[in-house]
Order: structure tokens, then C-alpha cells, then sequence
């Protein structure tokens, strides 16, 4: 992490996938391959992305416990969501009887409307907000600067996002796709900073100086949280530059979005979760900043709006229902070869990387129903998921249920059923082997390279092997001696 | 009232058909040293690898002294120390009736910490220690007094204490303020303070609260 900034600065232009209109499906495909075509930001995010994860396992190593910690987890968040109606009425009695007003939002709308009218009986004008996804989830920051709200983000890395007009591209790190170059960019043409310096400590610093002003003049604070607590009413939020502090203890008023999954029952549990969460994103024991919110500073006034935007329905769904568990550290991003070399941008959704595979196409199945098919199955996911979600078999999963859908383009699924007629029998899949093969000699190349060949668009197909295929090869060395020794 | 009743009614009809057990939570501090001093080293490491400052108390040195030196040039003559501990008086103290952005000139807090985290290398404040939560962001640079024995050694026993049931705020600060959202440069002072020192003191005088 201690790196300081190398000599090689870029003046290669950010790459910006177009997001599609309302009821238009997101092709990730064009996005990654017009990340990729910005080859120094493509080089650049991949070893970001990359040292994350070598950062993950380091941290890993020094916990004998780690699978026993994944187990518990796992346990506790399966606990607390077949037990979800009962610690949510707890969390909130508890909460209450700690002086915070608790608010129930049915969906988005219902979120933003909630506290658009708290603002308004308030009379608030300007908030700082601290980095929450579920806010994004919701639209939240649009929907208020549209009502005339002074939105300011306090996360370095989301307000380069605000700044640039553009979404987060990674749960932990918003900005990661960016290098110094672009942020330098964006901040000389809004934060007047010097247009000739690209320095990371010079730029952070122009944004600390120019963020204070705002934080000490705001009416309201607004976080997320990381976690819940049934037995305290209390809440758990966890950062780095100590933001959410900041956002939540200034001004007088504090208003947290909490998604109802995210409820565990008792103080004990945080050992497990906190252990975890940050080892898991950035490999660092704990973040600089773990803070518990139990009821309002003296003077002060807490709300919390606890929302529900789908996640009860995905509860009832019995494949999916423990894709809830996710704690949001990312690190299923960072070991994904196909997030690490495509950009979270070109998900065109909140929630990106494998993680985002399989809570987008819950949010809307035709818009992000590309989504699932940006896998390689590899299962390293599963494997670095503290929560222990399945992650890759429900990627795999959703392909099925999209597919069953129609939600899948007609393209992919013809092409599909042929495969499956073809291989569902030996005789003509061998028939196809042989066919393919000769073809392959003697096809011209614009008949292999083409649109919709997405194999040979960015590699050459193998030779075919001289032997011919597997099954030709074992017919003449094995099979005969191999019922000769059978007959000894 | 109704989206209450609809979330609850659709968790009631959708949750799983099944009962998971809430598990029990070992201490997994069976490795950890009992000897203090290594105890108070594995924290010393921790925190140090998180950013954080450890200085030591010269045998012939005041406290006020101490925590001078460990200031060494981040003090000019016209730096604001505000303390909220009994035993340096500071320039000022923080008092409750203090509004959060009139700290916003403090370049230096002085605080107790309730207790440390040897495996993270955390030290602990509620709203007790803080008297107003904001000064722990709103200063430039903190220095911790931090007593030796009350360090434990991981967090599943940091959670079995009763401050987060009986405080309205409690927090872990590891280390100061740090960012690498540019470029995965580390930068320590994002937006709350730029360094964070502990200097071992024993408790004499128990918190208020405490």
C-alpha cells in the first residue's frame, strides 16, 4: 500500500462506457473491450486490483482461524436471516428506547422520500454524507441534488466520482479505475487545483482543504452501516479516512440508510465480521475507523431508515436467498479476472463484479441479464468470500434462470441449445469434432474471425492437433491393449 | 406505519423453511502472550504497522514533557492543544457545551483511551473519553494516554466488554486518517487526523463514566 507515485504518469484519456438508457440492457462486453482499449488505465487497474487481493491473502496467513472465522460467519448471518422479522423488531425497540427515530422504507422512492421530508422538517439544506452503496442503490444522490440539496460526498474516491459525474466503480475503492492523471483533471477543473500536478498527496490534500469548509457548515450527516445490532439498537460503520465520523458527529443531525440484511443479533458477533472485513478488502487487520452508534450525541437527533428494496422477496428465493450474507468487502472483485481486466464501469450497475453478477439481475433481470455470463466460473469468488456465498454456482444459476427466462438475447440462447443438442450426444458431437476440424483448414478467416465468433475477437484459435481429436488417438493407442490386458 | 408491516409480513411468508443456530464465538486467544510487556509489544507492532506512534516516557521526564517530544515540529508557537485529560491541562479544555466547528481550530487533542486491541493495534474512546465526538476528527494530530494493563488481546474479547451496551458512541481508531483512493498511493490525513500517537500512562484517575 506504501507506494509512493512512480515517474510513468499517463495523459491517456479515461475510458467512459456508455451507460444505456432506461430499459436498455447493459452490454459489459463493449465496455470491457473499450476499458481495454485504454491499455496503461487497463495495465494500471489490473495490478491495483491484483496487489488488493496479495494484500488479502498475506493478512490471511497470519490468521490460523481464518476457515473457522468464514464458518462462524457464515453461521451467524444464516442465523440472523432465518430469524430476520424477530432481530429487526428487536434492533428497532432497542434503538428507539436509545432516543432514535426509526423509519421502514418499502423500496428506493420510499427510502428517498423519507429523508427528503426529514431534511425538510428540519430544515436542511447542505449534507456530507459518508460512501454507502445502498444509497446508490437507491438513486438517493440525484434524487436530492434534483430537489435543490447540497450533496457532498466525504470519501476521497466518491467524491472524485461526484466531482467527475460519474458512479463508483468498485465497492471499497469508487475511484480505482482512475489514475492520478484523470483525478488531477477533475479536480483543476472543479476544485481549482493546480492543473500541472498530478501528485497523490497534493491532490488529497486540495481535497481535504476544500471539503472542511463544507463539513463544518452542514445541517445534516448522512451514513450507511456496515452492521446492525439486534441486542444494542446500534449500528457499526467502518472507514478509513474517518468520514463517516465526521458525517455522523458535526452536524446535529444524523440519518443512517441501513438495508434490512444487514442485522446480526448480538455485540459478540462484530468479533467475527470486523476480524474479517477489512483483512478481506484491503488486507489490513482492521480500517483506521470503527465506530458504534448506539443513540444521538447530547443535543443531537439519529434516524435511521431501514430499507427493504427487494431483499425480503429474495429471501423466499431458495437459490438465492444467501447472496444476503455479503458484508460488501469486495474481495470477490478483486480476485475476478474478469472484473480485474474489465472495469466496474462497464457493469453499468451499483453493485459490479461477481458480486454484482448476482444481486444486478435481482434489481432488474432484462437489464443486467449480460451480467452473468461475465464469468469465467473459476470459483476463486467463492473461495475468498468470508461469508462463504456460493458465489460462482449462483452466477451459474442465474445464467440458467435467465436463459428459462427469455431474459438471455436470442443469439446466445440458439447457440446455446444447438451446443446442448450437440453434446447431449456422443455420436454427433463427434461428427461435429471432425466436421469443425477439416473446416477449420480450410475456412477462410473472415469466416472464424468475426462478430459473432466472441472467442476468435481477441485470440487465435488453436491448431488442431495432427493426431485429430482425443477419442481418435485413444481408438488406436488404448483401446485395443487395454481389453488385451483386461483379457489376461 | 404500513411499510413496516409489509417488510415484516413479506420476511415472515419468504424466509427459509429452516432454523439456523446462532454459533458459539471461541476468544481465539489461546497464542496470544500472557507476559504484559509482550502483550503491550504485539500492540506496539500493530498499531505501528497501521500508522500509528508509540513513545515511551523517559524515566526523568513530566508527562506534559513527553508528550511535547513526541509533538516534536508538528507544535509552533501558535498551535492549539486541547486536552480532556486531567493530568496536562493544554491550552484549553473541551468542555460539553463546546459546538462540534468551534474544535475546528485544535491542532492537537489529548485524550485517554478507554482500553487497546494488541491484535490490531486499536485504541478505544466513548463519548466519555471524547466529552465532544467531533474533536477526535476535527484536530490536526491526536496523542493517546493509553494504560498498559488495560490492553486485550484480540477483538472477540475487545466485544465481550459492556461499553458498546452502555455508551452512545464508541470507536476504534487504528492509526490516523488514510486514504489510497489515488492510484493506491498511501496517504495518511484524508480527512480526520494526520498522525496518532499512545504514550503508556497509567490510569490514576478513573474516567468519569467509567
Amino acid at each position: 500500500m506504501a507506494s509512493d507515485n512512480g515517474a510513468n504518469a499517463t495523459s491517456e484519456a479515461q475510458p467512459r462506457p456508455a451507460k444505456p438508457g432506461a430499459g436498455k440492457r447493459v452490454d459489459h462486453a463493449a465496455g470491457a473491450r473499450q476499458f481495454l482499449a485504454a491499455t496503461e488505465h487497463a495495465e494500471s487497474h489490473d495490478e491495483r486490483v491484483w496487489a488488493m487481493r496479495q494484500r488479502r491473502d498475506a493478512a490471511v496467513e497470519t490468521i490460523p482461524e481464518w476457515e473457522e472465522l468464514r464458518d462462524l460467519a457464515s453461521q451467524i448471518k444464516t442465523h440472523a436471516l432465518t430469524h430476520l422479522d424477530e432481530y429487526l423488531e428487536q434492533f428497532e425497540a432497542n434503538a428507539k428506547a436509545n432516543g432514535i427515530h426509526v423509519h421502514w422504507a418499502a423500496d428506493a422512492a420510499d427510502h428517498n422520500r423519507i429523508v427528503h421530508e426529514i431534511f425538510q422538517e428540519n430544515g436542511v439544506q447542505r449534507v456530507i454524507k459518508s460512501k454507502s452503496m445502498l444509497m446508490e442503490e437507491c438513486g438517493f444522490r440525484q434524487y436530492m441534488d434534483a430537489a435543490g440539496f447540497d450533496m457532498i460526498e466525504t470519501d476521497l474516491g466518491e467524491r472524485i466520482q461526484q466531482l467527475d459525474d460519474e458512479d463508483p466503480s468498485h465497492v471499497v475503492v469508487p475511484a480505482v479505475h482512475k489514475m492520478r492523471s484523470d483525478v488531477s483533471q477533475v479536480f483543476s477543473k472543479t476544485l481549482d487545483s493546480d492543473p500541472g500536478n498530478d501528485d497523490a498527496h497534493y491532490l488529497t490534500e486540495h481535497q481535504r482543504q476544500a471539503t472542511r469548509p463544507l463539513i463544518l457548515d452542514a445541517d445534516a450527516g448522512m451514513t450507511g452501516a456496515n452492521f446492525a445490532i439486534a441486542e444494542t439498537g446500534g449500528f457499526v460503520v467502518c472507514t478509513n479516512e474517518g468520514n463517516a465520523d465526521l458525517s455522523a458527529n458535526v452536524p446535529n443531525l444524523h440519518v443512517a440508510s441501513i438495508g434490512i440484511e444487514k442485522v446480526v443479533p448480538r455485540v459478540e458477533d462484530m468479533g467475527v465480521f470486523i476480524r474479517m472485513l477489512s483483512r478481506s478488502a484491503l488486507g489490513s487487520p482492521i480500517t483506521q475507523y470503527t465506530s458504534h452508534f448506539r443513540g444521538p450525541k447530547p443535543g443531537g437527533e439519529t434516524h435511521i431508515v431501514l430499507v427493504d428494496n427487494g431483499r425480503s422477496e429474495r429471501l423466499g428465493s431458495e437459490k438465492f436467498w444467501s447472496a444476503l450474507k455479503c458484508i460488501r468487502c469486495g474481495a470477490c472483485m478483486n480476485t475476478c479476472p474478469v472484473f480485474r481486466r474489465s472495469g466496474g464501469l462497464s457493469y453499468g450497475a451499483t453493485y459490479t463484479g461477481p458480486l454484482g453478477l448476482i444481486l444486478d439481475p435481482s434489481i432488474d433481470a432484462r437489464r443486467y441479464s449480460n451480467l452473468p455470463f461475465a464469468s469465467t466460473l473459476n470459483g476463486s469468488c467463492t473461495n475468498v468470500c468470508p461469508v462463504k456465498i456460493n458465489i460462482h454456482e449462483q452466477i451459474f444459476e442465474w445464467r440458467k434462470v435467465l436463459a428459462e427466462d427469455k431474459q438471455v438475447p436470442w443469439t446466445k440462447r440458439s447457440s446455446l441449445a444447438a451446443a446442448g443438442r450437440v453434446l447431449a450426444s456422443p455420436k454427433s458431437y463427434r461428427a461435429a469434432l471432425k466436421t469443425a476440424h477439416s473446416a477449420l483448414h480450410y475456412l477462410p478467416d473472415w469466416a472464424i474471425y468475426n462478430r459473432l465468433n466472441a472467442w476468435g475477437q481477441v485470440r487465435d484459435l488453436p491448431d488442431v492437433p495432427a493426431e485429430g481429436t482425443f477419442h481418435d488417438w485413444y481408438r488406436k493407442h488404448r483401446l485395443n491393449t487395454a481389453e488385451a490386458g483386461d483379457n489376461e | 406505519m404500513s411499510a413496516r408491516a409489509d417488510i415484516l409480513a413479506a420476511i415472515r411468508a419468504n424466509k427459509p423453511g429452516f432454523s439456523g443456530p446462532a454459533p458459539d464465538i471461541p476468544n481465539h486467544d489461546d497464542g496470544y502472550p500472557c507476559d504484559a510487556a509482550d502483550l503491550r509489544a504485539l500492540f506496539v507492532g500493530a498499531m505501528e504497522q497501521m500508522g500509528g506512534a508509540w513513545v515511551e516516557p523517559a524515566s526523568d521526564e513530566t508527562l506534559t514533557a513527553t508528550v511535547h517530544r513526541a509533538l516534536g515540529d508538528r507544535l509552533d508557537a501558535g498551535s492549539c492543544i486541547a486536552s480532556n485529560i486531567a493530568e496536562i491541562p493544554g491550552d484549553r479544555r473541551v468542555c460539553e457545551a463546546d459546538t462540534s466547528a468551534s474544535l475546528n481550530d485544535v491542532d492537537v487533542a489529548l485524550l485517554r483511551a478507554r482500553f487497546g486491541v494488541a491484535e490490531t493495534g486499536s485504541v478505544c474512546f466513548t463519548e466519555h473519553e471524547l466529552v465532544v465526538n467531533a474533536v477526535a476528527y476535527l484536530a490536526q494530530h491526536l496523542v493517546v494516554l493509553l494504560d498498559p494493563s488495560e490492553i486485550v488481546t484480540n477483538l472477540h474479547r475487545a466485544y465481550q466488554r459492556d461499553d458498546y451496551k452502555t455508551a452512545r458512541y464508541t470507536v476504534f481508531h487504528t492509526g490516523p486518517s488514510a486514504t489510497a483512493d489515488i492510484e493506491g498511493v498511501l496517504v495518511r490525513g484524508a480527512q480526520g487526523v494526520r498522525s496518532l500517537t499512545v504514550v503508556p500512562a497509567v490510569d490514576q484517575a478513573p474516567t468519569p463514566g467509567g
